[in-house]
This record gives structure tokens, sequence and C-alpha cells, in this order.
């Protein structure tokens, strides 16, 4: 079986996958990073976005040996170095821009690379934006909120506070 | 002064922390050592004879552990029905068996036939394609009305017909409801389809098991609202095990919806195989699989018709209802269409004479059950759409027509069964009014017809029966569990405290509403609160989240189980101070004796209650642990009113959410930023339903909408901001805390205020012929009803 190596969360890793092992399930079984869900088999819902060499990418869209080499950043690297959550995570959750959490690290993935493209986004933005993650828990209000907050915009008129 | 710490304070989630980085622990996440990997093989077809399974070549594939099929589980019992409906005569349901794998025959698509453990997934896959079904496929029966056809195809062989029941609530005498239309100034009459659903919760079904040889205990981790109830009927019903034995454990759960309170074959297979391969066995569903797995929702085929008097006042209401119950009754199934759906016709008004009639049908499609509102939502929709198209027709304003009728008077006993304790339903009009800026609706409209598009509004009221409920009443309705809840708070010997709930968080942030509960109670911080749930080991017992109960029922045990320890506490404190424990009062966190300064901290009695030396020993025990069990008096009852503006396109047909306005009565509110976020996954999940979703099945039964290419899940551009206010309070009257819940409301209200707007915008359009559209509102058919 073939031998896979890559950077994960700025840490070398490598191990023997299946040609068909997915980048998803390399991180979540191989690597015990647990952080990266796997919500359909469609690559429709976003719920494993991780960043591949900086791009936000869905994981369970590439295998595994594509990323060989490759600089992987997924959600449990995210938070600031003294462990505290970094902007985005912090905009989450002072906005409830969560609620059972299992969309969130593809959502927060997603929005990372939203605001490294386009730091001040529009409300249109963000929603276009997020055509590819799914949330059936929050209906998205809070996590568009959420990330425009991130982006340092004044959110406090948005209807509902 | 918004409250910064207890209730009514707007607390961030403390569970956030864990799932914004990567921390939190979903079932798919556990892993057991040696565990080997299931894979079901499911129908293809909706309905067939199963004439042969050879397994041989696939049970020689590598990693293969061992092939499961029906045969290895004749000596086991099905999945039950969790309620025994009893029908118009008094006869109880047609209740058909449910395996847990197929015997003899296939009943839908996703059915499963076998099941194969092997040491991958992979290899269980792989050689699931190496098994080799003999299947003689047969008729399938889809549609509703065909299948009550005489001579219909029977979806179980062994049943009369495929009327799983017959119902009827309210007004049972025919020429009495009849006599009452007759006598009427005008009758407004609606068919409609409150169409399938399927609740797609993020987070697919996963189960886990595991067998100890030498404790023969079993530990089951299962995606559930209910750990507790799965393991009450996977011992007593499916497997036949000691209750004891069997520890199942929810752990971090990613959204449930209705879809996961329900025992699946999956869950009890697993246990099952984990003793017969003596290693752990774990399932994780592809999201395929659970479109053809999950119980679907919704699902009715309803004719309504309502009599209104010379003055618009509502005299009659009579319901016609199809219910889809699928291949098998999935646990809560038989309630939906029934106790939580026919209760609720009399709405918000005052009608005299309800009469509610449901047929409930199996057909060759996946089960339905409880999905976000299960029954209220059909109920709301039906009642809403037909008093709209009232309005229209009689010339009337359709928020002055509900006003005219609203029930004003509390208690009120509708003449479907229930008892409003409380509600202001003029009051939360009124807030829906501001909140949705009525009066500017006129420049709204007119800026979009510049535009070429037209503008609608929609509103609509609904009542739901939340807090399920008082168990003696369920009882005697047919249900076969009690419906109340537990807790136990353990105060630690420092003073910090476990709860342990039976309700479980899955999205609803229990693990930061609870505590500030019983951190205002005691009058200590928050942080030494902590909830513990989903696993029954820990907790005493629970009947878990669903029907928004988890505060009005469990939060209701809670505070129970609180003043037992507050008043225990109290007589510790009171013999410290050699004082009478009723003299003893608590506050901030410290007890003192009323009118002196004499006073011990929280601290330093809990600190004795676990070390007793100065303790009055004869009196009562050392520690500081109380449990409480709370059964609901009645149902909780929050009611509200909403407000959708849509564009239509006239070119296109396709519909747009604009704005969209909600005003509830939730009674009190323990954490008013949770609440919001329910309300707004409740109006993404409705304008989903109203616009989006459905779940399609062709003539044969196959499933056109397996996955998300082709099944519409609202995305972020399909949805507003929504506005919310929940200032409207008539607290409920019969809980400790004067909640009602929250959790459904916004999937309740939405779907007839978006469809009520779409049809709005066509008549203002001049599109008068269009009465009525049915979910999913989508392009074509808006284009289609515009052209006539
Ligand atoms: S799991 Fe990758 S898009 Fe759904
Ligand atoms: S928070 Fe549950 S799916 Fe988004």
């Amino acid at each position: 079986m073939p031998q896979v190596s890559m950077t994960v969360n700025g840490k070398a890793t490598s191990g023997t996958v299946e040609g068909r092992t997915l980048l998803s399930g390399y991180l979540r079984d191989h690597l015990g990073l647990t952080g990266t869900h796997v919500g359909c088999d469609t690559s429709q819902c976003g719920a494993c976005v991780v960043h591949v060499n900086g791009a936000a990418v869905k994981s369970c869209a590439i295998l595994a040996l594509e990323a060989d080499g490759a600089d992987v950043a997924t959600i449990e690297g995210q938070a600031n170095a003294d462990g505290s959550l970094n902007v985005i995570q912090q905009a989450f959750q002072d906005h409830h821009g969560l609620q059972c959490g299992f969309c969130t690290p593809g959502m927060v993935m997603s929005a990372a690379a939203l605001l490294k493209e386009n730091p001040k986004p529009t409300e249109r933005d963000v929603r276009e934006y997020l055509e590819g993650n799914i949330c059936r828990c929050t209906g998205y209000h809070n996590i568009v909120k959420a990330i425009m907050a991130a982006s340092g915009q004044d959110v406090t008129a948005i209807a509902a506070e | 002064m918004p409250k910064d710490t207890g209730i009514g304070a707007a607390k961030k989630r403390r569970e956030d922390v864990r799932f914004l980085t990567g921390a939190g622990n979903y079932t798919d996440d556990i892993n057991v050592r040696g565990q080997a990997y299931v894979h079901f093989l499911r129908s293809d077809v909706a309905h067939a004879k199963i004439n042969g399974i050879d397994t041989s070549a696939a049970a020689a594939m590598p990693g293969v552990v061992r092939i499961f099929t029906g045969a290895d589980f004749t000596g086991v019992g099905g999945l039950p029905c969790g309620w025994q409906v009893t029908d118009r005569h008094g006869v109880p349901m047609q209740e058909p068996p449910h395996p847990i794998l197929a015997q003899g025959k296939v009943r839908h698509v996703g059915d499963p036939i076998a099941a194969v453990v092997a040491d991958t997934y992979e290899q269980a896959r792989d050689a699931a394609e190496a098994i080799v079904l003999d299947l003689e496929e047969l008729p399938a029966v889809v549609n509703m009305g065909a299948a009550l056809k005489d001579g219909a195809t029977k979806v179980h062989d062994d049943l009369t017909s495929n009327l799983c029941y017959d119902w009827v609530l309210g007004q049972t005498d025919d020429a009495a409801v009849q006599a009452a239309f007759d006598a009427a100034a005008h009758v407004t009459t609606l068919e409609l389809t409150n169409q399938r659903l399927v609740a797609n919760p993020m987070e697919p079904r996963v189960a886990v098991a595991e067998y100890s040889r030498g404790t023969e205990d079993y530990t089951l981790y299962t995606t559930s609202q209910n750990p507790h109830v799965i393991r009450l009927l996977m011992c007593a019903f499916v497997l036949g095990l000691p209750e004891h034995k069997v520890r199942v454990v929810a752990p971090d759960v990613g959204g449930g919806f209705g879809t996961k309170i329900f025992h699946y074959a999956e869950e009890a297979f697993v246990t099952f195989a984990a003793k017969a391969c003596n290693r752990p066995v774990k399932w994780t569903a592809s999201r395929s699989e659970a479109f053809m797995s999950d119980a679907q929702g919704r699902d009715h085929v309803t004719k309504i018709e309502l009599a209104l008097d010379a003055d618009n006042n509502f005299v009659a209401l009579r319901t016609n209802t199809m219910a889809n119950m699928g291949a098998y009754l999935s646990t809560f199934s038989s309630s939906v269409p029934t106790w939580l759906h026919g209760t609720l016709m009399a709405g918000n008004y005052r009608t005299p004479v309800i009469q509610v009639n449901v047929k409930a049908v199996f057909t060759n499609t996946v089960p339905v059950d409880a999905y976000r509102g299960a029954g209220r939502p059909e109920a709301t929709y039906q009642l809403e759409r037909v008093i709209d198209k009232a309005a229209r027709e009689l010339g009337v304003d359709p928020i002055k027509l509900r006003r005219q009728n609203f029930i004003t008077e509390f208690p009120y006993d509708t003449p479907v069964a229930l008892t409003y304790d409380t509600g202001d339903y003029n009051g939360t009009m009124d807030k829906l009014e501001v909140a949705a800026d009525i009066v500017g609706f006129a420049a709204r409209r007119a800026e979009s017809e510049k535009r070429g598009k037209l503008r609608g509004l929609g509103v609509n009221c609904y009542i739901e029966a939340c807090g399920i409920a008082p168990s003696n009443i369920v009882g005697m309705l047919g249900a076969r569990a009690g419906l109340y809840d537990a807790a136990t708070v353990r105060v630690n010997a420092t003073g910090s405290i476990s709860v342990m709930v039976g309700a479980h968080s899955h999205g609803q942030g229990h693990e930061t509403a609870f505590p500030q509960v019983v951190a205002e109670m005691i009058g200590i911080d928050e942080s030494m609160v902590e909830i513990v749930h989903g696993d029954t080991s820990k907790i005493p017992f629970g009947m878990g989240t669903y029907g928004s109960r988890s505060l009005a029922v469990c939060g209701s045990a809670m505070v129970r189980a609180t003043e037992k320890i507050i008043n225990k506490a109290k007589k510790i404190a009171a013999h410290l101070m050699e004082a009478s424990d009723t003299d003893i009062e608590l506050k901030d966190g410290r007890f003192t004796v009323a009118g002196t300064d004499k006073s011990v901290a929280w601290g330093d009695v809990t600190l004795t209650a676990y070390v007793p030396h100065n303790f009055p020993l004869t009196e009562i025990e050392p520690g500081l642990e109380e449990t409480a069990f709370y059964d609901p008096a009645n149902f909780t009852y929050p009611a509200g009113a909403y407000a959708c503006e849509v564009e239509v396109d006239p070119e296109t047909g396709k519909v747009t959410v604009e704005r969209f306005a909600a005003a509830d009565d939730f009674g009190n509110i323990i954490n008013p930023m949770i609440v919001d976020g329910q309300v707004h996954g409740g109006i993404g999940q409705g304008i989903g339903q109203a616009l989006l979703e459905s779940c399609v099945y062709d003539e044969n039964g196959q499933l056109l909408t397996g996955s998300y290419m082709d099944y519409a899940m609202p995305r972020a551009d399909d949805v507003p901001f929504y506005a919310v206010d929940h200032s409207s309070q008539t607290p409920c009257t019969h809980n400790p805390l004067g909640v009602k819940g929250c959790g459904e409301a916004g999937a309740i209200g939405s779907p007839p205020a978006v469809v009520n707007a779409v049809i709005d915008a066509l008549h203002s359009g001049g599109m008068t012929h269009v009465a009525h559209i049915d979910m999913p509102v989508s392009p074509s058919r808006v284009w289609s009803a515009m052209q006539g």
C-alpha cells in the first residue's frame, strides 16, 4: 500500500494508506484529527473543509495521496498559540454561530479562507461564499453575523440582536 | 437592564470551545480497540420477496468476520412502536413486525437484508457486493390513495389492508359537524400536501457497540437524542438483555431534529453482533444510507374545510388527512398524525366544532416519524393556509380575521382535547406587527414593483403543545412509556455541582443554560455547575430531548432536585449556626439566620455534608445529593405570530425570501441568545420546507432524492436575516420555571407564512386565480400556477 506524507498543522506526518483513502479519512482515522467531519458522500456539505496549501478544500473530495507533500491545516490547528480561540472562532462563540457543532469546523475553515481573499465581505458575499457549507441548526443567521463580525464590521444593527 | 448571569442572561455557550477547536467527541470519533466494521446490504427495490441470499462467496472474502441475515434474528424481537393508537371504533391500530434484518420480504428501498462484519469498512463493503440475492420484485405501493384501494398490493401480507388506523378526534358525530357547515354563511375548502421531508441532521447516524465477556456488560455508543429510551426499547423489546448490563452512551450528537429519537435496527444490530462476533462492531452511515434509513418526516395529504358565520366568526372546522407511515411503524410514528397533530387543530382560535379525521397508511417507502415539530407543523400549515384563503375569499384583512377569532380567555378547553393554560395572542401579534414593520410593507412592495418584481406579505399564527407530557394522560391515549424526566443534583464537598440530567443536548446548549438555573437558585457562579448528560451509567433516568421538552420537563426536575438540596443544606446550616432551619435564608451563596448577622458560606455547608464531624446525624444523612423525577401536569403551549415577505420574479417564478419576522411567546426565558438561535434554526428549516425540500419517490418506490445532489437543503444564500422577538411572555402556569419550550416553533410557524406570502404576491400581480401552491414552492410550480 502506498506511503503518504504531509505537514498537518505544522507537524510532519506520514502513513500507509489505500489508494482510495480520502484526505478526510487520513486525517480522521490515521492521525486521529477527528475535528474534520464527514457529513455527506457527494462533496456537498462542507463539514470536511480544511486548507491545503492555503486553499479551502473539501477533504472528502481529494485522495490522501493527492495531498502528498502538501501543507494541510485543520480546525485543530486554528486556535492562537496560547490556546485561546482565534478571531473567527471567538466571533462564532460571541454570536452563537454554532449549535450542534457538526458543521462548525468546516464553517470556520471556510470563513478563514473567505476573509483571506475578501477581508470585508458584505452579507451577500458571505452567503454566496458559504454555498458549499450546509448547516442544519442555525438557519445561518448567526454564522453570517459571526463572519462579518470577525472581519471587524459592526454587526449590532443586524436584526434580532 | 439585561442580566449578565443567571436566569435571563445571554451567556455565551461553554460547549462552543470544544466544538470550535475540533475537540468535540461525536460517536464516529469513538473507536474501540479491536473493532470490526459492519456494512449493511440494503434493498435497492421497494418491494420484493427474498427467495434466497447466497453469502458463500462473500464470506470467503478477505477480512470478513461474519455475515448476518434475517435468519440470524428469528429468535429476536422486532423494533417496537411506542404508541398504540386506537381507531374510531375503539380497535387498536394494525401493527406489523419490524425486523432488524429483512425476513422474507423487503418493503422499502434501504430495507437492510444482510450485514457484513469485517476487519475494515472497505472489506465489509467489498464483501457485501459479493452477496448474491435472489429477489422476486413485487409491485410497490407508493401513493397513499392507491394503497387504500380495494385489492391494492399489501405492504404486509399478514395485515388486512394497508390502513394502519382510521382515527377521529373532536366532534365524532358527523351529522352534528355537517349541521354546523350547513348553517354557515361561508365555507372555505383547501386541499393540500405537506410533503415528505428528510430531517438531515448534519451528522449521519453512527453506532458502536462492545461486549465484555468477563463482566457480560454491553456498551453502545450511539447518535441518540434519548439514550435511556434506546436502552429500554432495545433491552426489553428487541434483544431481551438485562437493562442493568447495558450502558448506552450518546456523546456529542450533531443535530437530531427528531430523527435521532427512534430506536433503529443498526443500534440493535451492533449490540447483538458485538457479542456474536466477540468483537466491538462499528457502523457509520453514509449520507446516502441516511437518506434511505433515517425515519423521514411529514407526508400528509389533507382536505380542510373552515366554516364561518356572517360576521366572519369561525364556527366549524373539518379535516381529512392521509398520513404516510412508510413501510413500518417507527418508534413514535403512530402518535404524530394523531395526538401531536389532531389536538392542535384549534390553533389559536375559538372554533366550537372541530372534527379531525386521519387515516394512517402503509406504503413501500422509508418509515415516517417525528421531524422537528412532528404533527404540529402539519396542523399549523393547513389551518393557517385555510384561514388565509378564507380572508381572501371574504375580502377581509388576514390579520384582522385572525385577531377576531383569537382565544382570549385562559384556561381554555379546546374541542380537541387540550387545555391551554395561558397565552396572549393579540399581544404577540402586536409584537409581530412591529418586528415585521407591517406598516412599511406597502412602500417596500412599491419599490419591488418598480424593479419588475411582485412582493407579497404572508402572516400566520401557530400554537404548539410542548413539554410532553403528563404520563397518565398519554398513557390513556396509547403511549407505551411515561414522559416525565429526571435529574440528580450532586453537590461535591468543595461546593461544585454536577447535575445529571435525562435531557440530551445536541445543539440546544443545555450545558450552558441549565447551570444558569441552578446557579441562580443557590446564588453561586455558573462555572461551579456542570451538566452531565447522554450516558445511562451516569444519569438516573431520562426520556431525552424532543418536543421542546428539555427545560419544561427535565429543567423542572432539576429545579425540584435543587430545591431538595437547598432544604437539606439549610438544615446543615441551621445546625452549624445553632438556629432553626426555618429561619435560614440562602442568598448569594450564603446561608444567614434571618434577622441576625450570623452566616455560613455555601462551601462550608457542602464541606460539612461530606465531613460530618459537627452534623445532625440523627436527623439527616451525610452527603448532599438529590434526585427528582418530574411529571408535568399539562403540556406547555408556546404560541406566536410570524410574517414573511417574498419577492416573486414574474418571468421565472423564482421566490426569494426578503424579510422574515417572528414573535413568539415562550413564557420565561433562561438564555435569550440560545432561544434566538433555536428560532433562527427552525425558520431556516421552515423556509427549506416551503421553498426547497422534498423527498420524492417514483411510482416504483425508487427514492429519487437520495443525496444532496437531488434533495435541496437550504443554504446560506436561500435565507435572509431574521427579526425575532420574544418579549411577549405569558409564563407557563404549571411548571416551576414558567417556561414553555422553543425548539420547534420556528419550523412550525414559518412554512405557512412563506406560502401565504407567495399567494399574496401573485394576487398583487393580478393572478387572483391562484388559490394555493403546494410546497416546495419551486419556480416551476409558481410559473405553472401563474399560467393558470
Ligand atoms: S463530507 Fe465533504 S462535503 Fe460533505
Ligand atoms: S451547528 Fe449543527 S449543523 Fe451547523
